[in-house]
């Protein structure tokens, strides 16, 4: 574990994006704190101007809310579904994928088939019909996402355990008469960790990012602040309050950006070849 | 208050000359005018289509008896005068002569009773339920048609409008189907322009109609209505001179202050007074804490409606005081319990009530971003005074389901008033009106025999200071009653070049409003 965290420390730019992403969790975590203030309150005059009033120093929206706050806020939910649809996600991605390449046969066909019927359906699409069905709310969309981000997570996981199955380990396993599902969870598995993390860490990016167009679209839940929602509010003024868009934009900029950082950076750090490049 | 009603109408002889205003320049002939429509309407028969945009388009092409300007007073439009007999009983038109449909065949009293009696009758659901107070249509002669009433009927008169009851012609439509004669695509009428061609997505082309009844009219020689789907890019078009004329609700409110600041931009919220949009907060009166007065009244007080009219309506059109728009016939003020902004009195009554922050379900109207920033504030209002609120956001279908359902706490709407109260303001209030499956009625449910017996009273008394006592002690009642939360009586407002003249000189504005415009 040491190894691991050296290896990381080692690259600069990965680290760059652990701050980052360590501030926008504090700015989440502080928000309360911050704007004790609902973001949604009005509390000075529509379209203030960034830097003109101390009190709203990122000025104010079409309502007279104020933007900083709603930034704050909004951290909070971005984070809130970018990881917990990822945890949906790989609670339905890792099963399946796991029982596909360790089973293989006609259980991995079936599996597969039905891993590329999602596939094949464009992911953004798919939400928005989704998300339109069920209501626009923080569970729909956590769900939503969920749902269109589980079979890259199953086909992953169904192709490294496939390369495991044949080890010596797991024919000893099996000799040893575990049950399959002891084989699955408790031999392969933790042989599998890295790339899931990988992944994990990036689809936390791929959701953020999911979650701003639907709340774009209007599709986000209505009494949740989030970044996307702001955007889209500002779509409409953009010409007379550019930054209504704009700070959101950075922070949904920065913020991705940083968590694909970190995950390049897991990517390498985990990597036990990297770590002899490195010597 | 008084001129604002028809008081001496009863039994004078009309005779006024024309609507419009002349400007001091005379009229420039020719030109075009290209105008927005927003969304593209299913059909401009506006016999078959009654929604918004096909009225828009369709006032051009077809015509009532009578027009009114923006007080609501009648003016001759294919009758050029009319008479009302003393009893309010019976109305008797004269026909302007040598009037020609669009074919060429000569318009008479057969189509006035052809339309009234038998096309509108059976497509247009409004025009049905007026028509039902009238006992026969007959046509003495040629230019003559005269209507016998059942019993008085106050708003009579207010029927004979293009969109109400547009005069459809006997020779092409009697004794087919009306909904599916091919005549509805390439419609026939009496007015100032033809149709031409429509281009699905494009645009509706009308042209002048240049044996017009009205000499010298119209000036200009063709409309382009144009379809443009997108909000920002209906902005641009009409910043970069491909659009003379953005129709109200066809930009963002967000974006009207900004175009009206823009080079030769002309704004008005006039053309609106016929219609008298109200926008109001439904309270579903069957279950809950709405069901009780107190909360409605602490919702009514919580309610910063002066911040809504200036932040989201560009301080256009009235803040509301009562059910009655600010428009409409018979309002009056000095009858109405008012609830102006006062957190503290909310509070006080929700106090008093026991509120014990029950989840009020809030399915707010999704006509645009206007309306969910409206539904945002409102949310925080009421949250302010300690209200618990959920937003529920819903598309344009999904919305009318859970309205016509009666799946909600309170809502947001708006209505048309029509002009008169027994037209478009009873609908809401009237036990007799309550129905499942529409959002346009009685959707909050409420239900008093007494409101019911006035607004009853108030559609058949004669003359008008009788309708007005009954109207009156309506106003006073549903304010009292704090029977929904009304907002403000909105003006949607029309944004032009310029050098677009006399565009909006009626009471439906540019429904009707291209007979006498030019373009300088």
């Amino acid at each position: 574990m040491t190894g691991f965290w050296s290896r990381f420390r080692r690259r600069r730019i990965a680290m760059i994006g652990l701050i980052v992403v360590a501030l926008v969790v504090a700015v989440a975590i502080a928000a309360p704190y911050l704007y004790p203030q609902s973001p949604w309150k009005m509390v000075q005059r529509p379209f203030l101007p960034p830097f003109a009033n101390a009190l709203v120093p990122l000025g104010t929206d079409t309502l007279g809310r104020n933007v900083a706050s709603g930034l704050a806020h909004g951290a909070q939910v971005s984070l809130l579904i970018g990881i917990v649809s990822t945890l949906v996600a790989l609670a339905v991605g890792v099963p399946i994928g796991a029982i596909a390449g360790y089973f293989g046969g006609i259980v991995d066909d079936v599996l597969m088939r039905f891993t590329e019927f999602f596939q094949t359906v464009p992911s953004f699409a798919l939400a928005i019909v989704l998300v339109a069905i069920f209501q626009p709310s923080l569970t729909s969309v956590i769900a939503a996402i969920g749902v269109v981000g589980w079979p890259p997570v199953a086909r992953l996981v169904r192709g490294e355990v496939l390369a495991q199955r044949r080890r010596e380990y797991v024919e000893a396993a099996i000799l040893a008469g575990q049950s399959n599902f002891t084989i699955i969870t408790r031999q392969i598995l933790p042989n599998v960790v890295s790339p899931i993390v990988v992944l994990a860490s990036l689809m936390v990016a791929t959701a953020i990012l999911l979650e701003s167009s639907l709340s774009f679209l209007g599709l986000g839940d209505p009494s949740v602040m989030s970044w996307g929602y702001m955007i889209g509010a500002a779509r409409t003024v953009v010409r007379q309050a550019w930054w209504l868009s704009f700070f959101p934009g950075v922070a949904i900029l920065i913020t991705v950006l940083a968590i694909n950082l970190v995950g390049e950076g897991l990517a390498e750090a985990l990597d036990p070849r990297s770590s002899r490049d490195h010597h | 208050m008084k001129a604002k009603l028809l008081g001496t109408l009863a039994t004078s002889l009309v005779l006024a000359a024309s609507v419009a205003v002349p400007a001091l320049a005379g009229p420039k002939e020719g030109g075009r005018a290209n105008v927005v429509i927003q969304p593209e309407p299913p059909g401009i028969m506006t016999g078959i289509v009654q929604n918004a945009p096909a009225q828009m388009v369709g006032g051009n092409i077809f015509e009532s008896l009578l027009r009114f300007d923006t007080e609501l007073k009648p003016h001759p439009q294919l009758a050029t005068s009319w008479e009302i007999s003393p009893d309010g009983l019976t109305y008797t038109f004269k026909l302007h002569p040598g009037v020609k449909w669009h074919d060429g065949k000569p318009f008479t009293s057969a189509d006035v009773v052809f339309s009234a009696d038998k096309f509108l009758r059976e497509t247009n659901p409004r025009t049905r339920a007026s028509l039902a107070h009238v006992e026969t249509i007959t046509a003495p002669d040629d230019l003559t048609v005269v209507f016998k009433l059942k019993e008085t009927f106050g708003p009579f008169i207010r029927m004979f409008e293009a969109g109400t009851l547009p005069m459809v012609p006997k020779h092409i439509y009697e004794g087919t189907d009306f909904k599916t004669n091919p005549a509805n695509n390439t419609p026939i009428g009496t007015g100032p322009f033809k149709f031409a061609e429509w281009v699905k997505g494009s645009h509706i082309r009308l042209v002048k109609n240049p044996d017009y009844y009205e000499k010298g009219l119209p000036h200009l020689d063709e409309i382009y209505w144009h379809v443009i789907p997108d909000a920002a890019a209906r902005s641009v078009a009409f910043e970069t001179g491909k659009i003379d004329i953005l129709p109200g609700g066809s930009v963002e409110n967000f974006d009207v202050a900004r175009l009206a600041k823009t080079k030769n931009a002309c704004i008005t919220d006039k053309g609106w007074e016929f219609f008298a949009p109200q926008a109001w907060l439904w309270f579903n009166h069957r279950q809950g804490v709405t069901a009780d007065a107190r909360f409605r009244k602490a919702v009514s007080y919580a309610i910063d409606r002066k911040f809504a009219h200036e932040a989201l309506w560009n301080g256009m059109g009235k803040v509301s005081t009562g059910p009655f728009a600010d428009s409409t016939a018979f309002r009056d003020e000095s009858a109405l319990v008012k609830y102006d902004y006062d957190p503290a009195k909310a509070k006080a009554l929700l106090k008093e009530m026991g509120y014990k922050g029950e989840v009020i379900r809030f399915p707010y109207m999704p006509y645009g971003e206007t309306w969910q920033r409206w539904a945002e504030a409102i949310k925080q209002n009421l949250e302010d005074v300690g209200i618990k609120v959920e937003l529920i956001a819903t598309d344009v279908a999904g919305w009318n389901k859970k309205m016509g359902d009666w799946d909600f706490d309170i809502s947001t709407t708006y209505l048309y008033q029509y002009g008169d109260p027994a037209l478009g303001v009873s609908r809401a209030y009237v036990s007799t009106n309550i129905a499942k499956g529409s959002p346009f009625n009685n959707v909050g449910g409420y239900a008093n025999p007494e409101v019911d017996k006035l607004f009853a009273e108030g559609a058949t008394a004669f003359p008008d200071s009788a309708r007005q006592k009954a109207y009156s002690a309506v106003q006073k009642k549903l304010s009292e009653d704090a029977v929904y939360a009304w907002l403000i009586d909105l003006k949607f407002p029309t944004i032009t070049h310029c050098n677009v003249k006399n565009l909006i000189t009626t009471g439906i504005g540019v429904n009707d409003g291209f007979k006498e415009a030019w373009i300088e």
